[in-house]
This record gives structure tokens, sequence and C-alpha cells, in this order.
């Protein structure tokens, strides 16, 4: 627990800033709008819910201001790289951009939740306190002439005859406040994880009614629905002196006047114009980054449909484990997909392998396989993403990458391979143990390849032992397991044509880890995983269980990266 | 966008627009607003389409995540057959099912909500998608001896089984007209 704190403190103080300024708020608004004498008369006919929704619509303006930030791929990479003589900590929370803008999304449905609910309460009783004919305070107040003394109303709607409905729908408030949830619950309805890594072109564009959103929210409170008394009539007649004798107010010798009230100006544009510009700015860089040319050096179609590009791009630099975005105009003009870089900051040349998963990639694939027609246009925005360094920092490293999450780990392979050969100093790795756990190799039969390549040049400098794999196949049968008996004795893998053999099923991480805790009994272990969050579960305990209670011995430090 | 299975998207909206209903349900009746009996049918609907909607379709391609305990819905949902695995039965019904919600103004987000949820069943159903059921995968258990098959009934020498395969009805007369044993190949007994 204390080793997690002092890796997330900024994180968590960061969260705990954002709760705590979401509190404020609506406390604020809440005891303003429940306290204050200029809405003494509003309460009058409303009750709490004036507050809770006036509450609720500033922590909604900003949240909405908010969610427009993390959203701004390229300018947090900026921030990272001015920042890059920050300690790595405190950049790490860049990183997690998206779950930000998850958790102030959940925030803004909850905020229109209590805003929506409390504004049907107003209505319904703006609508009673119109029709009741009791001579009530509220009813007096209802009745307020609208023609006499100009604009001077309290309730909005004006006659008895007029439904809520009606008056919602003829409301610049009540229409752009259906239509902006409306956009808001197919925003959400689409964004779901089932929809989006299934059918992730249907959210990258139903996601854009954000825009709809946005422009609603805007010109929500231009009606000046929200009526408070002006400075002017609580002067000359306060509600504590005035709200009693509320029947002798026409008369002509009464002290207290007819209140005059005056309409809340909109003020969500305020909040939302500066991430507005932002945004805008940030399309507007991506558009200008795109338009640089990107070269496709070299074109690789792997067994099982998966094809690799690389590439080169003027002023492209990267790290270990980056992504990037990638467009291809002649298949689609408006989607941006990511898609984890595999080659090394020391080459050439920047990579990517595509797998067939979808609609926007199979049509890419399918491009690219035509021989004879030129090569379309690829536009790249980035790099984005955490920078593995510290995997460069453990004297033993224990890599993990589970199906997929095996991808960044090409890069990180590659990386420690060039820097290992150039006896590049800040390399502190000696050993590494490499755990690959999948279904089954098909998609992946190109990183074997990179691994096979490894093992020839490391035999060449005579380094056998420095790059310790072990490959394990989750999904195996009767079949594959009888021809792995048969052929026991060869001295390459029957599968995979690596030397070191493959084991069927899970690892038995128990035994793992005794094993290099066995042969590193002084050193500090890094133990890093690209996978699934069970597995991220059961490494940790077992870092934690083997890591000797001697600081002196063997420690294992365990790190999920989200690659 | 041609691999995109609308009704998964119209499901997530329909379950949604059920949930809307209900909350703005219970508002219009807790509060007694007028015509608050539309907020009691709204609830009623709203939990009817979230019972129907709960178990999630089969994907077409690849594997699918259940939602958490659907499976004794989709027992029920499946006895109903053509009526909830035909998405135009859906669309028509979540129409029918928005109208009188839309006369309240507490639910008439749900109204709009659920309006658009059958518009996308609708074009799901044009495209020809059904929903199919989860069903849990029957568990293998392994067969003891399932593999063993019958010991051959000819003692050795044995000839090659293509020429045991196929016994005649002459082989037959013959094998039962002979003694205990008899050979398909003539043997001789080379004594030298």
């Amino acid at each position: 627990m204390g080793n997690w704190l002092a890796n997330h403190w900024l994180s968590v103080l960061f969260l705990v800033s954002w709760l705590g300024l979401n509190i404020f708020l609506f406390v604020y608004a809440f005891l303003n709008y429940e306290k204050s004498d200029k809405y003494f008369y509003t309460r009058e006919i409303l009750g709490t819910a004036l507050a809770f929704a006036r509450a609720s619509a500033l922590c909604l303006n900003f949240n909405s201001m908010v969610i427009l930030l993390p959203v701004c791929r390229n300018l947090l990479s900026f921030l990272r790289g001015t920042c890059s003589f920050c300690n790595r900590t405190l950049r790490k929370p860049l990183d997690h951009n998206l779950i930000f803008h998850k958790l102030v999304a959940y925030m803004i449905c909850v905020f229109t939740a209590i805003h929506v609910v409390a504004h049907l309460f107003n209505f319904e009783r703006y609508s009673r306190s119109q029709q009741a004919m009791d001579g009530s305070l509220a009813s007096v107040l209802s009745n307020l002439a609208h023609e006499k003394e100009g604009d001077s109303w309290l309730n909005p709607i004006h006659s008895p005859n007029t439904t809520v409905m009606y008056a919602t729908f003829t409301s610049v408030a009540g229409l752009t406040g259906v239509i902006a949830t409306t956009a808001l619950v197919l925003m959400v309805t689409s964004a779901v994880e089932f929809i989006r890594r299934n059918y992730f072109e249907l959210f990258w564009y139903t996601h854009h009614l954000f825009i709809v959103y946005i422009i609603c929210l805007g010109i929500h409170g231009l009606g000046g629905i929200v009526r408070g008394q002006t400075e002017e009539s609580i002067g000359e007649s306060h509600p504590n002196n005035c709200s009693n004798s509320f029947r002798e107010w026409d008369k002509y010798e009464w002290s207290c006047r007819r209140p005059h009230f005056v309409g809340h100006p909109p003020e969500s544009w305020k909040w939302i114009v500066a991430p507005i510009a932002l945004y805008i700015f940030e399309r507007i860089l991506r558009f200008y980054r795109s338009q640089q040319k990107v070269v496709i050096t070299k074109v690789v179609m792997h067994p099982s449909k998966v094809l690799e590009l690389q590439m080169r791009k003027r002023g492209f630099s990267m790290e270990v484990g980056q992504y990037i975005f990638v467009n291809c105009p002649s298949i689609s003009f408006l989607e941006w997909h990511p898609f984890t870089l595999t080659s090394a900051p020391e080459e050439e040349f920047f990579s990517i392998h595509i797998r067939a998963a979808g609609d926007w990639t199979e049509n890419l694939i399918r491009t690219f396989e035509r021989q004879h027609s030129p090569l379309p246009r690829i536009e790249v925005d980035g790099p984005f993403g955490t920078v593995s360094e510290d995997v460069f920092q453990y004297e033993v490293a224990v890599l993990v990458g589970a199906g997929i999450g095996v991808t960044p780990f090409a890069s990180i392979l590659k990386s420690i391979w060039y820097k290992f050969q150039r006896a590049d100093n800040k390399l502190k790795t000696q050993k590494i143990y490499f755990y690959w756990i999948c279904r089954e190799t098909g998609a992946f039969a190109w990183f074997n390849n990179l691994l096979n390549s490894l093992e020839q040049e490391m035999e060449e400098l005579g380094k056998m032992d420095f790059l310790n794999y072990r490959l394990f196949l989750t999904g195996w049968d009767s079949n594959i397991a009888g021809h792995a008996a048969l052929n026991f004795d060869k001295a390459t893998d029957v599968l995979t044509g690596l030397k070191q053999k493959t084991s069927f099923g899970r690892p038995m991480w128990d035994n793992e880890f005794s094993r290099i805790a066995a042969a590193h009994p002084k050193s500090v272990v890094g133990v890093f995983l690209c996978g699934p969050r069970t597995l991220a579960k059961s490494l940790r305990r077992c870092c934690q269980r083997y890591s000797s209670l001697d600081p002196r011995k063997v420690q294992f430090y365990f790190n999920k990266e989200t690659f | 966008m041609g691999q995109i299975e609308w009704a998964m998207w119209a499901n997530e909206q329909a379950l949604a627009s059920g949930l809307i209903l209900i909350t703005g349900g219970i508002v219009a009746t807790a509060g007694r607003f007028t015509q608050w009996y539309f907020g009691a049918y709204s609830i009623a609907a709203g939990v009817l389409i979230c019972l129907l909607e709960y178990p999630r379709g089969k994907r077409k391609k690849g594997s699918t995540m259940e939602r958490c305990g659907q499976k004794y819905l989709t027992t029920v949902v499946k006895l109903f057959g053509p009526l909830t695995r035909n998405y135009y039965v859906r669309a028509v019904l979540h129409f029918l099912l928005s109208v009188p919600a839309g006369f309240l103004l507490a639910t008439i987000l749900g109204t709009v909500c659920l309006v658009i949820a059958s518009v996308i069943y609708l074009l799901a159903a044009i495209r020809g998608e059904q929903w199919t059921p989860i069903e849990p995968k029957p568990k293998e258990r392994p067969q003891v001896g399932g593999t063993i098959k019958q010991p051959p009934t000819n003692p050795p020498p044995r000839p090659p089984a293509e020429v045991r395969k196929k016994p005649s009805v002459e082989e037959e007369e013959a094998a039962t007209a002979g003694g205990p044993q008899v050979n398909p190949i003539p043997v001789t007994d080379e004594v030298v």
C-alpha cells in the first residue's frame, strides 16, 4: 500500500482536489440559493428544489469545463515534454487522462440527473402556483404582471392554461436541456466498454455529439428563467419586512412595494469558452501534424493477416512503449485508430503491427495487399503515452506480456538488446525473464520471428543467458500436446521453431518467482506486466510474497503499465 | 461501418431508456405531479423494458461478455420465441411503450431515448439481425474409456483393417460354417 501511494501520490492528490472542488462548488451554490434574500420569493414558490438545481448546474458547468481538457492529447504531450526534467512520478498522471475523462463523465451524468429531477419539481411547482386560486403568497407572486413594469415577472409560466410541457418546449432552457441530455445519453450508451471495444467506429462517430451538448450548454441559460429580486427592490422593500404583508403591496400608502425580479444572466459560456478554444486549437494541431509527410519504407505481410508498416516522418522521435494514431484518408477520412509502436527508438524507422480486428483494419490490410496499386497515404499523430524507462533501471527485469499485451514488449526487448550491444551505461539490466502468455501464436507469429532473431544474435555474441524467455500457450488441446510429446527430443520447439520449448497452460508463478529469487538473491527485480487485471493481482501477490524481509536481499517491485 | 451490429447499441440505449423511464416515473408519482398516473405507467413500462433488454444477445463474431446474472432472464426471454428474437417486434414494442410516457414532462426524456432505441432496432431488423441467447457451453466431461475401442476379434496374425472391413453375407456364412478360426487369407505353413 505504501509503495502504491508513493508511486501515485500526485494522481491521488489531483483526484481529491477535483472531488473537493465539486463538493465546495455544490455547497457554495446550494447555500447561496437556499439562504440569500435575493431568492426569498423564488424559494417561496420552489422550495429547496431551486437550490439543488442551481448547485448541480454550477457543478455541471465546472465538470463540462474540465472534461474537454484530458482529451487534448497533443497539448498533454507538450506538457509532458516541457516537464521532462520533472520526476517521472510527476508526469505519470498525464498518461491516465482517459480514466480521468471517464470519471468526469460519470460525474456529469450524476449532476445531470440531480439537475433534471430538481427542475421537474421546479416546473411543477411553478405550474401549481400559477393555477392556485387561494391567494397565497406563491400565487400572488406568480401573477405579478408581465406587462406593467416591464420584465419583472417571477413565474415563467405566464398563464394558468400553459402546461409544463408547453413551457418547457417553448423556452430556450427547456428545449436545449432536453436536446443536451439526449445527446449525453446517446454518448454514454455508445461509449460503454462493450460497444467501444467491439464497434469502435460507432463509438467514435457518436461521441462527436459532444458538439451538440456543448452548444446547448452554452445557450441553455439565455432565457433568464432563474429570477431573483433586484438590488433596488430589496433596498426598497426587503422581504424580511414585506413578505408577510403581501396582500397590501398594491395599496398606495403601504411602505412595501411589489418586488421586482430580474433574470440570472447565462454563465455557462464563461466556464466553457477557454476549453473550447483549447480543444479547437488541439484539433487544428492534429490536422497540421497529420499533414506532415509520412514515408512508408517497408510493408511486410505476416501470417495470420498481420500487416507491418515501417515508416519515417521528419522530426518523429519516440520512446519505448508509446503509441501513435493512424489515419488513412482513402479508407476513412475521419477515423483515427491507435496502435502501439513495435520498433525501438534506436532504429531508423518506426513501425506498427496491425491485426485484422474490425472494419477499418481489414480494409487497410486489403489495401496494402494489392500488389500493383500505389501505396495509400498514411497520416500519423503522436507518439503518445507512457514512457517505460523504468524497465532499464532494474538489474533483473521480469516482463510478462499476455495476449495482445505482448506488443509493447517488442519495442522494449529490441531497445534493451540495442542498448546491451552498444554497452549503453544507462542500461542497468543484466538479465531478462520474459513470459509470453497467449491462446495461440497465430496472430503473433511476427513476435516469434523477433524472438528468433534475438536468439540468433545472442548466440553470435555468446550471451545466451541474457534473455530467458518462456512461451505459454493457454489454448492447447490433446492434439497439440500429443505433437509436443512426440517431438520432445528435438532441439527446437515444434510449434514455434524457437530453441526455448513451449509450455502449455498458465505459468505457475510461485515456481517462477522462487526460481528467480534463488538465482538472484541480492538483486532488485522489476516486474512489468501488460495484461489482464486478474494476472496483475496474482503477480502483485507473488511480488509481495517473494520479496525478502531483509532490504539487502532480493526485492520484487511490481509495475503495471497501461501501455 | 459494415460490421456494426446495431442491435447491440440499441440494446444499451433501450436499457438506459428503461432506467430513465423508471426514474422519471418515480419522480412524477412521488411528487404527485399533474397527471401522475402516466408516471406510474412509466415505472411499469420501464421495468418491463429493463427485464426484456437485460440479457445481452450473442454477437455474430467473437465472444460476447454476458451481463452479470443474465442467464436467469435469458431463459425467460427465450421462451417468447420469435416475439423476442425478431427485432421488428422489439422496434414496434418500444415505440408503442414510449407513447404514453410522452404525455408527461417528467418522463418525456425516457420517451425520446426509447424512440431512438426503437429506430436503431428497426435499422438492425432491416439488416437482418436477430437476438440469439447466450447459451452456457455444455461442460465436456472426459469420457472414461470412450476411446477404448473394441478389442480385435481375430487373434493374430491379423490381416489389415481394409480386408477385415467388409463382411459380406457369403463370408459370414462361411465364417459361421467354419471352425473357431477362419483365416480370410489362405495361410500356408512352410515347414522347412
